[in-house]
């Protein structure tokens, strides 16, 4: 948009210039090529919608059916793009169930925009009706907010908010506009600079010195691994990452972030580490004499304890985020930069490394001895069995996989094949049961003709079950894979470990079954609760269930085959643990195999 | 081990909350904290005593600078610098020679006498934190009524940093 006569004042400007905070916000929109939005309306943010439905041409609303889900399709929107996300809700409770995915995308540091209304500004801290105070509640779950009180300021403020959603560490930013605002008229100014003096990126390239320094150590090393996280898919850099190890021949681990920068299937993949990562990504870790940390913050579902973690290697940590660098592990070679940057840099100066030969072998070896495995021979479907099963059916399509948290997205971790970045998305660092089926929406938003399957879990699936009716009315074909055990399968894992199998709230049926006590019968839930398949039906989806082994790849492929939203309701044994493990403070030596 | 940082900030409404918030949450132990304008009235000065090791001391420090309206932290500690604290301090005093002690003390400490009432006297003192709690401790005997002090602010000597805003308010 071209920038407006500065004679052209708000006091003398005629009708035609004159534009509402609201139509100012979703202009702002349309210039920053947002595409899709995910808003639930409410009394204070009805004007934007109201302002929403004038540019239906050019910006997509999409009507969740509770404003959590709208927030973790925008994620699915943001993590499958690379683009920011974009959702919206009203004061009150609509801004507050916002906050869990707010604070998601914090923790996985997604760029995400989050608008909420607000009660006019004229009874802002009077506990007016659907208010509630959302800039404070959320300062310390993103990376930036605005509570705006002028409509003038609302052209700078939303530039400023995608430029800190996507530069650097991205990361959510939230606009809190109080209905007054979105009513009140002004001249917008378009050409009004950003006002950040204390956001400065230029620096954030790592030095020549220290590329060198990376090379050095590299030339030395005798047993070096990569170790890739969600900072490689974030900046872009799957190719450098690609090129890098093929380069050097130095062998790959990746984060749970980090899932898809390498492609599983490559020799040089040592798969995902950490609590229920590989035996051998894990044993390389411990035993390498060389740790080249790229976009990662060495979490402790990563490092178990970690005074122990990696305790004979040289580290080198490369981050855009100088806070990572010592936060939670000393480096020996810190880098603040951006890593793509810093991998296209070294990529200039690396050569094969020829003496490495014995090491890449080792780790072959582990991996051959010790391979994601599970019983092949059981007498029906085991998780693992379904997932790899999909994998290999959904091969040679244009497939993205979400995911919920538990037991399910774990094994889909480890036995998914990934091939390319930002076809993976799970709610890794917050850990948010229920963010599957929301996010698998955003995804097939923005990837319209792309096959996009929510693997989930009974409990994580129920906790958003609600979106069917979003993915059903705006026609948004998403495949679930339900996974249904009948249990919080992860929470029953370690009762079963740690607890002598006392099960404390872990059974999903009704609470006078055998099971809820720990006392069934079988390998099985006898009665299933609840019906999955009619509640799909009663959405308007397709749906069946599956128990036999034999019928899982006809059943797979009518889901994958159907036109519309599905759910295969897949029943899976809740004795079934993920291994290896590796449990929380502990060491790789303490891994659990079988 | 006991730093002192000084951090410049935009100043914009929540600033304070974000960055008190920050700490909190992060578990870091703050000493004092003060907060006041500079001669440019976009930005402010946050004079922080952290107490804690390097590895801490670099943890703030970074936390601190990702804040979005946080313009610049100086490790202020690390320099040669000045730090003062202001206090405000109510004491009994009746009239007569208990009066003329508290006098004689003030003057040693060179501390003003800013009110005087029947029964008691109000003191400003300013300097460094162990002159403070040295006067404090001088006067408990004669029974303190009331206490205030601003947090430590700091600055560096010479024109070596921060050109941009030499001048601080007392906070």
């Amino acid at each position: 948009m071209a920038s407006t006569d500065q004679a052209a004042t708000t006091e003398h400007a005629t009708d035609a210039q004159l534009m509402s905070g609201a139509d100012i916000l979703v202009q702002s929109l349309v210039e920053h090529d947002v595409a899709v939005i995910f808003a639930y309306p409410g009394g204070a943010s009805m004007p934007l919608h109201q302002s929403l439905t004038r540019v239906s041409d050019r910006v997509r609303t999409i009507l969740p059916r509770h404003e959590q889900g709208g927030g973790f399709a925008a994620q699915g929107y943001a993590r499958s793009t690379g683009r920011p996300g974009v959702c919206m809700a009203t004061s009150g409770p609509g801004a507050t169930n916002l906050v869990t995915a707010i604070a998601d995308a914090k923790l996985d540091s997604i760029p995400l925009l989050a608008i909420t209304g607000q009660v006019p500004t004229g009874n802002i801290g009077s506990d007016a009706f659907q208010e509630t105070p959302i800039v404070e509640v959320c300062r310390g779950i993103t990376k930036h907010h605005y509570l705006v009180t002028d409509v003038n300021d609302l052209p700078r403020v939303m530039r400023e908010a995608f430029h800190i959603a996507t530069t650097g560490r991205p990361g959510p930013v939230l606009v809190d506009v109080p209905k007054d605002v979105q009513n009140a008229r002004c001249v917008p100014d378009w050409s009004a600079p950003m006002n950040l003096p204390g956001y400065q990126l230029t620096e954030r390239r790592a030095r020549p010195e220290q590329i060198n320094q990376v090379a050095a150590a590299i030339k030395l090393a005798k047993r070096p691994v990569i170790y890739a996280g969600g900072g490689i898919v974030l900046s872009g850099a799957s190719d450098e990452l690609r090129t890098f190890a093929r380069k050097t021949g130095i062998p790959v681990t990746m984060t749970v972030m980090g899932l898809g920068a390498y492609p599983n299937e490559d020799p040089l993949s040592l798969d995902m580490l950490g609590m229920h990562g590989s035996a051998y990504a894990n044993w390389a870790v411990r035993d390498c004499d060389l740790l080249i940390a790229l976009g990662v913050r060495f979490d402790d579902r990563v490092t178990g304890k970690v005074e122990a973690f990696a305790k004979h290697a040289k580290i080198v940590h490369i981050d855009v985020d100088a806070s990572e660098l010592n936060k939670n592990k000393p480096a020996h070679i810190p880098i603040v930069s951006d890593v793509k940057y810093a991998l296209g840099e070294l990529n200039k100066l690396v050569e094969p490394k020829t003496d490495i030969a014995d090491w890449v072998a080792q780790c072959r070896k582990w991996k051959d001895e010790q391979p994601f495995h599970y019983d092949t021979q059981f007498d029906g479907i085991l998780q693992q069995h379904a997932i790899a099963t999909l994998s290999r059916l959904t091969r040679d399509r244009d497939t993205y996989i979400t995911v919920g948290v538990g037991q399910h997205q774990m094994w889909a971790a480890q036995f998914y094949k990934f091939r390319r970045p930002r076809t993976w998305l799970s709610s890794s660092g917050l850990g948010t049961m229920g963010f599957g089926l929301p996010a698998a929406m955003g995804v097939q938003a923005a990837h319209p003709d792309a096959l996009v399957i929510d693997i989930d879990g009974d409990g994580s699936f129920q906790m958003n079950i609600q979106e069917l009716a979003t993915c059903y009315c705006e026609r948004l074909p998403v495949k679930v894979l339900l996974l249904n055990n009948q249990h919080l399968g992860m929470v029953v894992q370690w009762e079963d470990r740690f607890m002598a199998g006392n099960r404390a709230h872990t059974y999903l049926g009704p609470i006078h079954h055998d099971e809820a006590v720990g006392k069934g019968a079988s390998a099985y839930a006898v009665e299933r609760y609840p019906d999955f398949v009619q509640i799909a039906k009663g959405y308007g989806c397709g749906a069946a269930t599956v128990s036999r082994k034999a019928d899982l790849v006809p059943a797979l492929e009518e889901m994958l085959g159907y036109d519309g939203p599905y759910v295969l309701d897949v029943q899976v044994p809740y004795q079934e643990h993920v291994l290896p493990m590796i449990p929380s403070g502990h060491t790789v030596d303490d891994i659990i195999l079988e | 081990m006991r730093h002192v940082l000084s951090a410049i900030v935009q100043n914009v409404p929540g600033v304070l909350a974000h960055i008190s918030g920050m700490l909190a949450s992060r578990g870091y132990n703050i000493d004092s904290l003060a907060v006041g304008e500079t001669e440019d009235p976009n930005l402010s000065r946050m004079t922080f005593v952290v107490v804690g090791d390097e590895r801490i001391l670099e943890q703030v420090a970074k936390q601190l600078e990702k804040i979005v309206t946080v313009v610049k932290v100086v490790d202020v500690s690390s320099q040669d610098f000045v730090e003062r604290d202001l206090m405000l301090l109510k004491v009994q005093a009746p009239a007569g020679p208990r009066r003329s002690e508290i006098r004689e003390l003030v003057d040693i400490f060179r501390g003003k006498i800013v009110d005087v009432g029947a029964e008691e006297i109000m003191i400003e003192i300013s300097g460094r934190e162990n002159k403070i709690e040295a006067f404090i401790d001088r006067m408990r005997p004669y029974g303190i009524l009331e206490l205030v002090r601003s947090g430590r602010i700091a600055m560096v000597r010479g024109a070596q940093q921060d050109e941009r805003v030499p001048r601080m308010h007392s906070a």
